[in-house]
C-alpha cells in the first residue's frame, strides 16, 4: 500500500526575558521550587497580569524573521482547564488574534532539495510550572517557578511528508530563534518543545487522515523516532482493518514508542474567551520599524553571501551558517587569515569534528577563532606545512600560548633551508637504491615513497616542493 | 433552552463541583430559568454588530522586564492546604 | 460626633476639637453594639485601628501629612485585601484567608492616614443583590432589621447608615454599591471602569467589577474618590488619565444642566413611592435651573440578560483558581485530584455562586459561545451606543436606582427575580459609565434612591450634581430610628 505521511508541528519556545509574561517573577533556570513564583504566578485573587514588553518584542522579532505577517491588534485569551500545575485554572494564550500571522520558511534537505513549509501562526502564552511525582506519601508535588514563563507557540502548516522533513523544520526553525537570540531553545531543558501532529493517507488522496498527536519530544532525534513509530502504528493499525483514534500520545524514548494518555481522553472543552484583565495590543509601524533595526542577518542571506563574497560551495556556506557562533566563528577565521576556503575547511572539518568529539558548544571551544586564524596564516607563509598545523591545533588544545610560540617551542617550523634538505635527499637516495633505480627505468610514481621518506626522516618538517625537486634533480643528474 | 441532568453533570464536570442526583433537578430548573431571562437577548438582531469585550476604547500597557519580584515562598507557602519541601502537595497527578 | 460627615469631622480633628484615637473608639463602641444585630462586620480591627489613629494623631501633631482622610474611621468591604488581616469576600473558600499584601485602594487609605476599624459582610463573591449568600450569614438593615440592607456592599452601607464608620469602600458589578445605598440611605457612587485600581480587589466579573466610595454625602464620596482615583501601573485596565479634584467642583452652578429621562426606567415594574420620590427631585432640579427632557435607551431591558452572560463567564474563569491547592478550603481526606477539587469546591462555595460558575461554564462551552457569550458582547456594545446617543444632548441621566425600597429577608428566594433587582444599574457596568445614587424620599420608613448616571470620567460632574441636591435637601441627613442614637 502507498501512504504518505503528514505532519504539523507545534512548537514551544520559552523567551529568554528576564522575568515572567504578566509578573515581575524570574525566570531563571534551576532555582529552588517555588522560590520563583509571586503572588500572580500562584494566582492569589486580586493579583492582575502587565505584559512584559520584552516578550512582546521578542515575539515580533520572530515574526518579522520570518517574514510573517504581525498581528497589529492582538487579543489574549484565557483557555480553561483544571490542573494542579495550572494555578489560575486558565492559562493565558492567544486565539483567534495572535500576535505573528501567516509565514514560512525554507528548509533544506540532505540531498540539497528544498522546501517551503507554512507557518501558520505564532502566539504568546504563559508556561505551566511543573508536577514532580517523587513519592510525597502518595501526593504529587506541585513547582511553579515555571509557571508563567513567557512562550512562543509556533504552528507549522501540515506540510511536512516525512519524519526528516520535520527534523529538518525543527532544526531551521532552531537555528533562526538562536539567530534572532530569543530563547535557548535547549530541547534537553524544555525550552523548546515540539508536540507533533500525525496522520497518514493513501497517495494522491486529498482529505486529511486522523491524526494524533505526540507530545513530549524531547530531542531532534526523538522527533524523527517519534514519527517514523507513530506512522508505523498507524498504517498496521489501517491495514489490519482498524481505524485511527483522534488522540493525545505520549513518545516513550526508553522503549521507543508512542501510546495514548488516557487521562486526557475525556473531552476537553477550553472555553476560549477574551482575557477581560488585559486589552488588545496595538502595535503601530513604528514600533515594528524599531525591532527590524535589531534583526541580525538570518542564516539564508548569510549562507548566499558565504557563496557570493567567500566562494565557498552552496554545502559548506549551508554547514557553516547552522548557528549564529559558528558563522561568527568562520567569518572571524576567514577575516583574520585571509583564506576563506582554509577558514572553511577548518571550521567544518576540524574545529567541528573536535566539538562533536567532546559534545562541546562552539563557546565552549578551547580554541578561539583568532587563534585559529593565526595558524592558517603560518600555513599560508609556509613556517609550518598543513600536515604540521594538525599537530599544532592538537597542541592548542592544551597550550594557552600563541601559535608562534607553540611552533617555535615545539620546533616545528618547516626545513626550508636547501643545505639542510639536500643531506636529508641524499640520505634517501643512498637508503634506497632499489626505488631509485626504478625511477630511473621511468617509474615517476615511486617519487612519492621517496618523498615520503624524505619527510619522516624530518619528522614532517622539510618543505615537500622541495624535497620534491631536489630529490627529481639529483636522480636525473645521475 | 431547557437543561437536562445530564448537561448539568457535564458542565459541573467541566467546572469541577459536585452536584449529586437529589440536587441535579433543581439545579437544572434554576438554570433553566436563567437560561430564559438571558435568552431575551436572541430577539435583537446583532449581524452588524461588533461584541464589545472592554468599556474602554484603550490599549494594553507594557511593563519593562525586570525581575521586581522577591523570594517570598517561606510566606505564600504558609497558606497552603499542604506543602512539604518548598513544593505544593496535591493528591497524586496520573500522567 | 459619630453621625458627622467626613467633611465635618476633618473640621473638628484638624480643630483638635476630637483626637482621631477617640473618634475611633466611638465608632469601635458602637460597633460593639450594633453589629450584633446588624452583622454588618465579619471583621473588628480594634487593636490595629487603635494603633492607626493614635499614628493619626501624631502625624497631625507633627503636622505632616494633612490628608483630610487623616484619622478618618473607615470601613473596607471584604473583598479587599487586606495584609494580615483576613480577607473572606463572604465565603467559606476563604474563611481563613490572611492575604500577605494590600489592595491599591487599601493601600492608598493607608497612605492618607485613613484608620481601618474592620472589614464588612458581602454577598459570597459579590454575587447577590440583598446581602444573604454570605457564608457569615445575611446583613440586616438599620432602618428596619426585618429588611435586607441590598448587595453585595451591603455590609458597607449598613455600617455607614448605622453610623459604625464615617466612610466605607464597596465594589459595584452590575450595581453592588449603587442599590445598597439606595436601601439604606446613603450615598455610593461606582466610578468610571478603569478610574480605580482593581489590583488586590478579589475578582467577580473582571471587565465590571469597580471599587468606589459609600459615604454619608456626595461631599465625602469626593474626598474619598480624591484618595481611591488613579493610574496603578500594576492593573492593566487602569485608566492613564490624571485623577482630579474631584471637590474642586461640588459648587458649580446647575444653571443649563441638560437632565436626560429614560422612559425605559419610569415603565412598568417601578414602584409608586419610587416614581414620586424621583420626579418630585426633578422639579428640586428644575428650581436650580437644570432642564428636564425624555430620553430613550431602547436596549436597556436587554442589559439584565446580557449581563447574565458576561459576569457568570468572567466569574466561571475566575474563581476557578480555588481549588484547594495553594491557599483557600481544601475538603478533609480526598480520594484523588478530582474529588479534591470537586468536594473543595462544593463545599467552599456556596449555592449562588456554584449556579453563576455553572451558568457561566455553560454560556462559554463548545457550541454555545457565539450564542452567549458574543451575543452578550454584541448587545453591550448597543447598550453602550445607546448611552453615547444619550449624552449627545443630555449632561447626566437621572431615575430610580432600584424599582423599590428594601424588601424583607428572604422575599425573594427565586434568582431570576433577584437579578431584576438591578435593572436600572446594570446597564451602567456594561457600559463602563459612572453612576451615583443618592437618597430621595422615604416610604414607610425605608429610604428611597436615586441614580445619577454620567458620561465616561464624568465623575466630578455627576458629585457636582448629587451635592447641589444635598444642598437643598436633607434626605442625606435622615438617619434609621429603629437604632437609636448616639453610643
Amino acid at each position: 500500500m502507498n501512504w504518505e505521511t503528514v505532519i504539523g508541528l507545534e512548537v514551544h519556545v520559552q523567551l529568554s526575558t528576564v522575568s515572567k509574561l504578566f509578573s515581575g517573577s524570574a525566570t531563571k533556570f534551576g532555582a529552588e521550587p517555588n522560590s520563583q513564583a509571586n503572588i500572580y504566578d500562584l494566582a492569589l485573587p486580586g493579583t492582575l497580569p502587565v505584559l512584559n514588553a520584552a516578550a512582546l518584542g521578542m515575539a515580533v522579532k520572530f515574526g518579522l524573521g520570518i517574514g510573517a505577517e504581525i498581528g497589529r491588534r492582538s487579543v489574549f485569551d484565557r483557555k480553561n482547564y483544571f490542573y494542579p500545575d495550572l494555578p489560575k485554572g486558565y492559562q493565558v494564550s492567544q486565539l483567534d488574534f495572535p500576535i505573528v500571522g501567516k509565514g514560512s520558511l525554507m528548509i533544506t534537505m540532505d540531498d540539497g532539495s528544498e522546501k517551503v513549509i507554512g507557518i501558520t501562526r505564532a502566539h504568546m502564552e504563559e508556561d505551566a510550572g511543573k508536577s514532580l511525582h517523587e513519592d510525597f506519601h502518595g501526593m504529587t508535588g506541585i513547582d511553579l517557578n515555571r509557571a508563567g514563563t513567557p512562550l512562543l507557540e509556533i504552528v507549522s502548516d501540515p506540510d511536512l511528508r516525512s519524519a526528516k522533513e520535520a527534523v529538518a523544520y525543527l532544526k531551521k526553525l532552531h537555528s533562526i530563534i538562536r539567530y534572532l537570540d530569543i530563547s535557548d531553545a535547549i530541547m534537553a531543558q524544555g525550552s523548546m518543545r515540539c508536540d507533533a501532529n500525525v496522520s497518514i493517507r493513501r497517495r494522491g488522496t486529498k482529505e486529511f487522515g486522523t491524526r494524533t498527536e505526540i507530545k513530549n519530544i524531547n530531542s531532534f532525534k526523538f522527533v524523527e523516532k517519534a514519527i517514523n513509530f507513530e506512522v508505523r502504528r498507524q498504517q498496521e493499525l489501517i491495514e489490519d482493518g482498524g481505524r485511527v483514534v483522534q488522540e493525545t500520545r505520549l513518545y516513550d524514548a526508553d522503549k521507543d514508542e508512542t501510546r495514548s494518555m488516557r487521562s486526557k481522553e475525556v473531552a476537553n472543552d477550553y472555553r476560549y474567551f477574551p482575557e477581560p484583565d488585559l486589552l488588545p495590543v496595538v502595535i503601530d509601524e513604528a514600533y515594528i520599524a524599531a525591532i527590524k533595526a535589531t534583526l541580525p542577518e538570518l542564516p539564508d542571506a548569510r549562507g548566499a553571501r558565504f557563496v557570493s563574497e567567500y566562494k565557498l560551495s552552496e554545502y559548506d556556506a549551508g554547514v557553516l551558517v547552522a548557528t549564529r557562533e559558528m558563522a561568527d566563528y568562520f567569518e572571524t577565521v576567514a577575516n583574520g587569515s585571509g583564506d576563506a576556503k582554509l577558514a572553511a575547511n577548518w571550521v567544518s572539518q576540524d574545529l567541528l569534528g573536535l566539538l562533536n568529539k567532546h559534545n562541546w558548544e562552539i563557546s565552549q571551544s578551547p580554541i578561539q577563532a583568532q587563534r585559529l586564524a593565526d595558524l592558517i596564516k603560518r600555513i599560508k607563509d609556509g613556517t609550518i606545512s598543513g600536515k604540521i598545523a594538525k599537530t599544532v591545533f592538537e597542541s592548542m588544545l592544551h597550550d594557552t600560548a600563541s601559535v608562534d610560540a607553540i611552533i617555535a617551542a615545539k620546533g616545528l617550523q618547516q626545513v626550508t633551508d636547501t643545505g639542510a634538505i639536500e643531506q636529508l635527499v641524499d640520505t634517501v637516495i643512498s637508503n634506497n637504491p632499489d626505488q631509485v633505480q626504478q625511477f630511473r627505468a621511468g617509474k615517476e610514481q615511486v617519487i612519492g615513497f621517496l618523498v615520503g621518506q624524505a619527510m619522516q626522516l624530518s619528522k614532517g618538517k622539510a618543505n615537500p616542493a622541495q624535497v620534491n625537486e631536489l630529490l627529481r634533480n639529483k636522480m636525473k643528474a645521475k | 433552552m431547557a437543561l437536562d441532568k445530564s448537561e448539568v453533570a457535564k458542565i459541573a464536570h467541566l467546572a469541577r463541583l459536585h452536584v449529586n442526583d437529589s440536587e441535579a433537578v433543581e439545579v437544572a430548573n434554576r438554570i433553566t430559568d436563567i437560561l430564559a431571562l438571558i435568552d431575551q437577548m436572541q430577539s435583537v438582531d446583532t449581524d452588524n454588530v461588533a461584541p464589545l469585550a472592554h468599556p474602554l476604547d484603550v490599549v494594553q500597557r507594557l511593563r519593562a522586564d525586570v525581575a521586581t519580584a522577591t523570594d517570598q515562598r517561606q510566606l505564600l507557602q504558609q497558606l497552603a492546604p499542604a506543602s512539604e519541601d518548598g513544593l505544593y502537595l496535591v493528591p497524586v497527578v496520573l500522567e | 460626633m459619630i453621625e458627622k460627615t467626613v467633611a465635618e469631622l476633618a473640621a473638628a480633628l484638624a480643630s483638635g476639637d476630637i483626637s482621631s484615637v477617640e473618634l475611633t473608639q466611638a465608632y469601635l463602641n458602637r460597633i460593639n453594639r450594633y453589629n450584633p444585630t446588624l452583622n454588618a462586620f465579619i471583621t473588628i480591627c480594634d487593636e490595629s485601628a487603635l494603633q492607626q489613629a493614635q499614628a493619626a494623631d501624631a502625624a497631625r501633631a507633627k503636622g505632616k501629612n494633612i490628608n483630610p482622610l487623616l484619622g478618618m474611621p473607615l470601613a473596607h468591604k471584604d473583598i479587599f485585601c487586606t495584609a494580615g488581616v483576613k480577607t473572606t469576600c463572604g465565603s467559606k473558600m476563604l474563611h481563613n484567608f490572611i492575604a500577605p499584601y494590600n489592595a491599591t485602594v487599601v493601600e492608598k487609605f493607608n497612605a492618607a492616614g485613613a484608620v481601618m476599624l474592620g472589614k464588612t459582610n458581602m454577598d459570597e463573591f459579590a454575587m447577590g443583590s440583598s446581602n444573604e449568600t454570605s457564608h457569615f450569614g445575611p446583613v440586616r438593615n438599620p432602618w428596619n432589621t426585618e429588611y435586607v440592607p441590598g448587595g453585595s456592599s451591603g455590609g458597607s452601607a449598613a455600617a455607614l447608615a448605622a453610623d459604625l464608620c464615617a466612610m466605607a469602600t464597596g465594589t459595584d458589578t452590575g450595581g453592588s454599591i449603587r442599590q445598597p445605598a439606595a436601601f439604606t440611605g446613603i450615598t455610593g457612587l461606582k466610578p468610571s471602569y478603569g478610574r480605580i485600581s482593581r489590583w488586590g480587589m478579589i475578582a467577580f466579573a473582571s471587565s465590571l467589577d469597580q471599587a468606589g466610595p459609600l459615604a454619608k454625602s456626595a461631599e465625602d464620596a469626593a474626598l474619598m474618590l480624591n484618595v481611591m482615583a488613579g493610574l496603578d501601573e500594576k492593573d492593566s485596565t487602569s485608566i492613564d488619565k490624571p485623577a482630579e479634584d474631584y471637590t474642586a467642583t461640588l459648587n458649580d452652578s446647575l444653571a443649563g444642566l441638560r437632565i436626560g429621562i429614560p422612559r425605559q426606567h419610569f415603565a412598568k415594574g417601578l414602584s409608586a413611592d419610587v416614581e414620586t420620590a424621583v420626579r418630585a427631585a426633578l422639579v428640586e432640579y428644575e428650581r436650580l435651573g437644570a432642564t428636564v427632557k425624555e430620553i430613550d435607551l431602547p436596549n436597556n431591558h436587554l442589559s439584565v440578560s446580557a449581563y447574565y452572560v458576561v459576569a457568570p463567564a468572567e466569574a466561571s474563569a475566575n474563581l476557578s483558581r480555588f481549588d484547594g491547592v495553594r491557599y483557600g478550603y481544601r475538603c478533609a481526606d480526598p480520594v484523588n485530584l478530582e474529588d479534591m477539587y470537586k468536594r473543595s469546591r462544593s463545599e467552599g462555595f456556596g449555592d449562588e455562586v456554584k449556579r453563576r460558575i455553572l451558568v457561566g461554564t455553560y454560556a462559554l462551552s463548545a457550541g454555545f459561545y457565539d450564542a452567549y457569550y458574543r451575543k452578550a458582547q454584541k448587545i453591550r456594545r448597543l447598550i453602550k451606543d445607546d448611552f453615547t446617543r444619550a449624552f449627545d444632548t443630555v449632561d447626566v441621566i437621572i431615575g430610580p436606582t432600584s424599582p423599590h425600597t428594601a424588601f424583607k429577608l428572604g422575599a425573594k428566594t427565586d434568582p431570576v427575580t433577584m437579578y431584576l433587582e438591578d435593572i436600572y444599574t446594570i446597564a451602567v457596568n456594561l457600559a463602563g459609565l459612572p453612576g451615583i445614587s443618592i437618597p430621595a424620599g422615604i416610604a414607610n420608613g425605608l429610604p428611597i434612591g436615586m441614580q445619577i448616571v454620567g458620561n465616561d470620567f464624568a465623575e466630578a460632574k455627576l458629585l457636582n450634581v448629587a451635592h447641589q441636591f444635598q444642598r437643598e435637601t436633607d434626605w442625606h441627613k435622615r438617619k434609621p430610628v429603629a437604632l437609636g442614637k448616639g453610643a
